[in-house]
């Protein structure tokens, strides 16, 4: 149990980067909470930032995060929130340096600022590949050598325990680089509850609260089948676990908050992104889902029990980015009568005119928004859509052929058929391409690396 | 035997694996459950996806959330940040999958899940 003598209330404020601005600030002024976990990486984000970083070596983390602290840092220490976030990026001591300068700023003295390094082993690829890491890709085996000049990024997913151990030498703040979403909420419950490296069931129950959670909305109402059971869809409460020291825990969230929280919200989400759920592969445990019992308890609580886990694997997963291409993606709107056989005429125009110029692609795509673009058969023999999108795109490893695309679509306007419009917003652009290639590395070569700063 | 749209008895969710997808399929009861297990298999999910999976369709239970996991692989177009597709994360894949139609006994009837939405209509969804 925490201090009091309660279980510990955990929350997660942030599903991914680009999540909801207000969800944090909310999390922490509309109800009582110890811990706000903040998830700011997706797998290509890492070398966004890693580009970032190369034109101005302090930047490469998550910028959203430091004006968050700066809005909600004064709550935080009034009411004793301690906050865990993966918001470092590729530069977790300069995301530290922007923290302790807003700090100072706000006269916050004695905030304590941990951040977690070592995750960044894109300075020592060559050293890893000659002792003997091959890297290869964990998908489909692929040799390391096809990507190795155009890599943008690796970094390796960590284990909670070293953000652990900053929170027990009395971090406020954790800033991480790459660690594992459900490790952020693990983290303190390693940190208050001092669960052992080999507690396997418990290790598997904290990091199941924290898949459970990393999405954020999505288990409290968002996403939900039976969307016409939740109500309240401008202000949802964000996910609550109230985590006990046995690992048995309550998702719930904030009194008077929009949403849902219910056995079905939840069961949900534990299958969100699930692969062979007897084997859910961390670098702190194996979980085990088949394991998980689910019950109501009360309005908008569900408890969740019985979870059961095993040994780790004694290698990490590394998140490798790399340069791929590039594409580019434009829309038409057209109105009907006959839009779907005005849009394919269109889309008929835009490559033939393209190959007659020369001009073709690795990939282009083409689909009819309205019709079938995300249900595909299962939807093109309803009734006659009233208009649809047209939306035409390519990717290719020649940025010229692709900008080229670019400039075939306005043209449709004045050249296609009758009710051809929408075309605003400039000429679609050639954007990079980043190819993502998961690898494995063995852990004894991977050496997290703990901080804990005080502000002065 | 009757038929019965998916989204009658049991609800769904799905998201990216690579550039494949999962979907998860809870079923509303026991004898649903059941009922699916025996139904709804890799070989009729592919079939009612058609051409959006392009890889094989394995399948993995969850008898404690009576659950059916489905990994539709090479069903993304590149997947992540790579796809060109609107969908290239496989968010839609799971709200697809309830429309699937299911074959069930005639005095087989799901628990009343709502009072409005797509899943107390009958037939085609």
């Amino acid at each position: 149990m925490s201090a009091s003598g309660r279980a510990l209330r955990i929350a997660n404020g942030q599903g991914f980067w680009g999540d909801s601005v207000d969800a944090p600030r909310r999390l922490v002024d509309e109800g009582p909470l110890d811990y706000l976990t903040l998830d700011y990486l997706a797998e290509v984000t890492m070398s966004i930032m890693q580009k970032a970083r190369q034109r101005d070596p302090h930047a490469g983390y998550a910028t959203d995060f430091v004006e968050l602290i700066r809005n909600i840092l004064p709550t935080l220490r009034k009411k004793g929130i301690r906050v865990v976030a993966n918001a470092g990026g590729v530069n977790p001591d300069g995301c530290r340096d922007a923290l302790i300068a807003l700090a100072r700023e706000q006269g916050a003295s004695g905030l304590r600022i941990g951040t977690v390094t070592g995750d960044d082993i894109l300075p020592r690829l060559d050293e890893l590949l000659a002792s003997g890491v091959p890297f290869v890709n964990l998908d489909d085996g692929r040799p390391f050598s096809e990507v190795r000049e155009r890599v943008l990024s690796a970094n390796v997913y960590i284990s909670s325990f070293p953000g652990a151990e900053a929170l027990k030498r009395g971090a406020h703040i954790v800033v991480s680089g790459r660690s594992t979403d459900p490790g952020l909420v693990l983290a303190p419950l390693i940190a208050e509850y001092g669960w052992g490296a080999e507690a396997w069931d418990l290790l598997a129950a904290g990091t199941i609260a924290g898949h459970i959670l990393e999405c954020g909305a999505q288990c409290t109402g968002g996403n939900f089948s039976r969307w016409w059971e939740v109500e309240g869809w401008d202000h949802l409460g964000y996910p609550i676990a109230e985590v006990a020291p046995d690992g048995t825990f309550v998702v719930t969230k904030h009194a008077g908050t929009g949403g849902l929280v219910s056995v079905d919200t939840v069961g949900e989400q534990l299958v969100y992104e699930m692969g062979d759920p007897t084997r859910y592969l961390t670098p702190d445990c194996i979980a085990d889902f088949t394991s998980i019992q689910l019950a109501p308890a009360g309005p908008d609580r569900v408890r969740v029990s019985g979870i059961k886990g095993g040994p780790a694997t004694d290698t990490y997963k590394v998140s490798i980015s790399y340069l791929e291409g590039y594409k580019a993606v434009g829309q038409l709107t057209v109105s009907g009568p006959d839009a779907e056989a005005k849009a394919r005429i269109c889309a008929d125009a835009i490559w033939g005119r393209l190959a007659r110029a020369g001009v073709t692609f690795e990939q282009t795509l083409t689909e009819l928004v309205g019709v079938d673009a995300c249900h595909g058969p299962l939807t093109r023999k309803t009734a006659a859509p009233g208009e649809i999108v047209l939306r035409v795109g390519v990717k290719d490893r020649s940025k010229g052929k692709v900008d080229r695309f670019g400039k075939e679509l306005a043209p449709l306007v004045t050249t296609g058929p009758p009710g051809v419009t929408g075309f605003a917003g400039g000429r679609p652009k050639a954007a990079e391409v980043l190819g993502y290639w998961p690898a494995l590395i063995p852990k004894s070569l991977v050496h997290p690396h703990v901080v804990v700063e005080e502000v002065p | 035997m009757k038929r019965l749209p998916l989204y009658a008895m049991a609800h769904a969710r799905s998201g990216d694996k690579g550039d494949g997808s999962n979907v998860g399929v809870l079923a509303y009861d026991d004898r649903g459950y059941e009922l699916l297990k025996a139904w709804l298999t890799p070989d009729r999910v592919k079939a009612h996806f058609g051409e959006i999976v392009k890889g094989r369709v394995d399948r993995f239970d969850l008898p404690n959330l009576r659950g059916l996991n489905f990994i539709l692989h090479d069903s993304l177009g590149g997947g992540g940040s790579a796809s060109l597709k609107t969908d290239a994360q496989g968010k839609t894949h799971g709200m697809a999958l309830l429309r699937i139609i299911v074959e069930v006994p005639d005095d087989y009837d799901p628990p009343v899940v709502g009072l409005s939405g797509a899943a107390r209509r009958g037939g085609e969804l």
